[in-house]
């Protein structure tokens, strides 16, 4: 998808977009309030990563409202393209995704993972993948409802200081 | 998994799929290759939990109450067993490292799969079968 193309939703009116320099504050926002956190380094970080550099394979997509005059985005998906890490073919990575909260249940999180998705295909990928914490039902049964399931890769970690 | 809580839900499944019609228990049984006996009994359990509904008589049968997008599989496996029991030590206080060992390896396995089913609704699940019919139907065009 370039910047010009959007793509319009019948249930629900909103578009979807890349994400400009202009949504920074409103991702910042966004994620603040579904997380409890700012970040902004970290978004300021991301967006000149994901929005500007290597954009062919690395996707960041906001939906807005149309014709809207600075009110603030109603979601965020952030994805890219990686290969050959832990003897993985390339394959869509979905990091984040967020929905303003009471605009949840109206098909706004649906439809950015559908434009990550054609994203992903547009550029020959086949596969796509998250990670979600165990705990967070929410996410999990998202995208379980949009046919994810468990991969053939298994997270493991370790605490440093156990010996 | 218990074979009431697999019977639980292949009948959720049923009557989720056909939300206007009335099932019996002997034609969901007949589908799933088991006795109407046992059936009736795990959607009595449904039923006591608000999940189904039965109506007598000719015509009747049950049909689907619940939220299939609430639902999900934890929930109705939870009525017929004790989902925590598989990594339960019988007395912590006595255990040994080896049996603590073990408890760490079957709890890790009991934890993914307790998420696994909290994260699926009877909705995904009928977008699985959905997906999987629509799989056999291409494989069959194929051959």
């Amino acid at each position: 998808m370039t910047e010009k193309t959007e793509k319009k939703q019948a249930a629900f009116d909103f578009k979807i977009c890349r994400a400009t320099p202009h949504h920074l504050k409103y991702v910042v926002e966004l994620d603040e309030r579904t997380t409890g956190k700012s970040k902004f380094d970290y978004w300021q970080d991301i967006f000149e990563r994901y929005g500007a550099r290597r954009i062919d394979q690395r996707f960041f997509l906001v939906a807005e409202a149309p014709n809207d005059g600075g009110s603030g985005i109603l979601g965020m998906i952030v994805g890219e393209v990686r290969g050959w890490e832990f003897g993985s073919e390339p394959c869509g990575w979905i990091f984040a995704i967020s929905v303003e909260p009471d605009r949840r249940q109206q098909g706004i999180g649906e439809a950015l993972f559908k434009a990550m998705c054609d994203e992903f295909r547009n550029v020959g990928i086949e596969k796509v993948r998250t990670m979600v914490r165990r705990q967070n039902t929410l996410q999990m049964s998202f995208f379980r409802g949009e046919g994810m399931m468990a991969g053939p890769f298994i997270q493991l970690e370790k605490k440093l200081n156990d010996g | 998994m218990q074979q009431s809580s697999r019977l639980a839900i292949y009948a959720l499944i049923e009557l989720a799929s056909k939300p206007d019609s009335q099932i019996s228990a002997a034609e969901i049984g007949a589908k799933y290759r088991v006795s109407a006996h046992h059936l009736a009994k795990v959607l009595m359990t449904l039923g006591r939990a608000g999940l189904v509904q039965s109506v007598r008589g000719v015509g009747g049968g049950y049909s689907f109450t619940g939220n299939a997008k609430r639902l999900d599989l934890d929930q109705i496996i939870s009525l017929f067993e004790d989902t925590s029991t598989s990594c339960k030590l019988a007395d912590p206080s006595k255990a040994t490292d080896e049996e603590w060992a073990l408890f760490d390896v079957t709890k890790e396995i009991s934890d993914i799969a307790r998420s696994t089913y909290k994260s699926i609704t009877i909705q995904t699940m009928l977008k699985q079968v959905n997906r999987r019919s629509d799989m056999r139907k291409r494989s069959r065009n194929e051959v």
